[in-house]
């Protein structure tokens, strides 16, 4: 019978397989942050050993990065900053601190340039780390025990995954992104309904999306409980990587483009679980509740609690609404929101703000609502600013800010106060993870951009 | 990693369901470069509510977490481990755990037990009706035993050996250093490095 994808690569990163036991897979890059690192660092310490593969090893900064020109203010955010860039020193790893050319969110730094390949396997201690299954590479977050694993073995125990097929077949709508994509198919299967799979997203409608669009895909894989989300390579993932920093050249590409084109899911293969989305019935997504699974197309309104089935989504739901301050029945285009958050590892790439720039082009942001712009990386913040997208959102009234996780997180000081409404790009509406008491709606760029406008939960359509 | 028998303690009944890890502790208690100290930091939005179980007692001395289905999703922050281990809990049970938190806590010998949603609702009402109620649950025999409630509970076989031997997953892997050594031999050219070795 013939294999799935996943399996596939599964298979190439094998150094181990014995029964009764996890096989020890064999790590090809190991993308680091200044978050979950630093315990790692420290049991290689007390243990005396090395970094097995500095030159498999890439560090970034962005998780704690103030996104407003300056230093770290918070003397505990710069403490963790500042033992990164000593943990790298020490043990011979690169990094790309704040202020660096190639500085970014881990998930924007990785793919820009040319690292994330095909057929890879890729860890790193941040849960969206299944963003590179874009390119057909094994992707997935790893606690720091595991980073330290990686660290001290360039590998990892692991039990297989199953797999799960999730076939979104027929053609996008106007308006409708990848990001309306995911947040279905989260709604469809859950938080919980991907636990213990590696996703792999098939179709027409994903072969259309471009690789920036692929990757907001795969980074939410996580939301729906999935270690990895991948998505086959192509000629549309191969024109991405040639002639990037790290992409292979000369006979290597040659050699590589071989290999990448076997990295499919043979036709006589079989997924554990299939889940069926169809593309044509797809609109503008977004969420209501306090888990990215609580969704809804924008032309619904809030969901009553008491008309659903089972008794803990029930209650689930009513906590969240209770939280959000929202009523059942409420039109999700009727709430109004204080700040827009364009940016993050899901939707912080230089299409993400063209696509949001255009909206805004020649408008205002409503009054009353502010916007903050923050793009993924470095590399993209000057691209946006050779478009003259920064001008666009800044005559709009929209904040241009530096590069970092920002308000997807909080960890810096780009946060909500309590009882302040988002419309935010990034990937969890989870209690208080923009700040105590912020109320988060996930949306896409185009609805992001849309809302800045009318100051209300909206979509493109329903401009002028 | 501490080895993990049996464990006897307080058990504290946590009805919700899709506790995430942004709960189990926020972003803002991220930021030691230590193991330790991440108890001021659990659950640390709902210990502002007075009426939240851990600030009733006797739960608050709780040592055994029951929860609802999806424990631990969102994040990879191992940090959320720490926190329930430096609090003092050892055990969690679940019908359903997110992969990464279940992963990251065989890694510290936190058990995280998964029961049927039926026995965790009837340990739920034992606990409710009798605050303080210790619950054993045995790595052994895998059994969970509240009252008399006596619930089997899954964990799979690797991590229960290693929770057991209370081994190092490290130590474990670098016994194949030359199997890892033959592999990288092998690995194509074409594959990227980050900077010269």
């Amino acid at each position: 019978m013939g294999r799935t994808l996943a399996e596939k690569i599964w298979a190439d990163h094998v150094v181990r397989s014995v029964e009764g036991e996890p096989d020890i897979l064999y790590i090809d890059l190991h993308l680091i942050h200044e978050v979950t690192s630093p315990q790692a660092f420290d049991g290689l310490r007390l243990a005396g050993r090395p970094v097995r593969r500095p030159d498999l090893t890439l560090a970034t900064e962005d998780h704690n990065v103030p996104t407003t020109p300056g230093p770290i203010t918070d003397p505990v955010s710069l403490t963790q900053v500042e033992t990164l860039r000593r943990n790298c020193a020490e043990f011979g790893v690169t990094i790309y601190p704040m202020g660096d050319a190639e500085q970014g969110i881990v998930h924007v730094v990785g793919p820009q340039l040319g690292l994330t390949q095909p057929g890879m396997t890729i860890v790193c201690g941040d849960s969206h780390t299944s963003t590179h299954g874009a390119f057909g590479a094994l992707a997935f977050g790893i606690g720091t025990s595991e980073v330290e694993h990686v660290l001290a073995t360039q590998t990892l125990p692991l039990k297989p995954f199953k797999t799960m097929a999730i076939n979104v077949d027929g053609e996008l709508g106007e308006g409708v992104t990848a990001k309306d994509i995911i947040l279905a198919v989260i709604a469809k299967i859950g938080t919980g309904g991907g636990q213990g799979y590696v996703l792999e997203y098939r179709g027409a409608a994903i072969e259309s999306l471009s690789m920036e669009a692929r990757m907001t895909v795969c980074n939410m894989s996580i939301e729906a409980g999935a270690r990895a989300g991948l998505i086959a390579p192509d000629q549309t993932t191969f024109d991405y990587l040639r002639g990037r920093d790290h992409a292979p050249t000369g006979a290597d590409w040659e050699a590589a483009v071989a290999y990448w084109s076997t990295l499919h899911t043979d036709a006589d293969a079989a997924f554990d679980e299939v889940v069926e989305i169809d593309a044509t019935s797809l609109t503008p997504f977004v969420t209501w509740g306090t888990n990215p699974a609580q969704g809804a197309p924008l032309g619904a309104s809030v969901p009553d609690p008491a008309l659903m089935p089972d008794e803990n989504e029930a209650r689930a739901a009513e906590a969240a609404l209770a939280y959000m301050g929202l009523t059942a029945g409420t039109p999700l285009r009727e709430i109004a929101v204080d700040t827009v958050f364009v940016g993050s590892c899901t939707n912080g790439r230089i299409e993400d703000l063209r696509a949001a720039a255009a909206i805004i082009n020649g408008r205002k942001v409503a009054d009353g609502v502010r916007m903050l712009v923050v793009p993924g990386s470095a590399r993209v913040r000057l691209q946006a600013e050779a478009e003259g997208l920064d001008a666009v959102f800044t005559a709009a009234g929209a904040e241009w800010r530096l590069p970092g996780c920002s308000m997807c997180l909080g960890m810096n000081p780009d946060q909500l106060t309590p009882g302040e409404r988002s419309a935010s790009t990034s990937n969890r509406n989870f209690e208080g993870r923009q700040g105590k008491g912020g109320r988060t709606h996930l949306v896409s760029p185009l609805v992001a951009a849309a809302t800045a406008i009318r100051g209300t939960l909206s979509s493109p359509a329903d401009l002028d | 990693m501490q080895a993990f028998t049996n464990h006897t303690g307080v058990g504290v009944p946590l009805r919700r369901s899709n506790v995430d890890t942004d709960q189990i502790i926020p972003a803002e208690y991220l930021k030691r470069v230590t193991r330790t100290g991440f108890e001021d930091g659990l659950f640390a939005a709902w210990r502002k509510d007075e009426t939240f179980i851990l600030n009733q007692q006797p739960y608050a001395a709780g040592s055994v977490l029951v929860a609802g289905p999806d424990f631990g999703t969102g994040s990879s922050r191992e940090h959320a481990v720490w926190a329930l281990m430096n609090y003092g809990f050892r055990v969690v049970i679940s019908s359903r755990f997110a992969d990464i938190f279940r992963g990251n806590s065989g890694k510290q010998g936190l058990l995280t037990a998964v029961a049927s949603q039926d026995d965790i609702e009837l340990i739920w009402k034992y606990l409710e009706n009798e605050p303080g109620a210790s619950v054993s649950v045995d790595l052994v025999s895998r059994t969970i035993t509240a009252g008399d409630i006596v619930a089997a509970f899954d964990v799979d076989d690797y991590t229960r050996w290693r929770l057991l031997e209370g081994l190092d997953d490290i130590g474990l892997t670098l016994r194949h250093e030359p199997e890892i050594t033959a592999y990288e031999g092998d690995r194509p050219a074409f594959k990227p490095v980050v900077s010269a070795a």
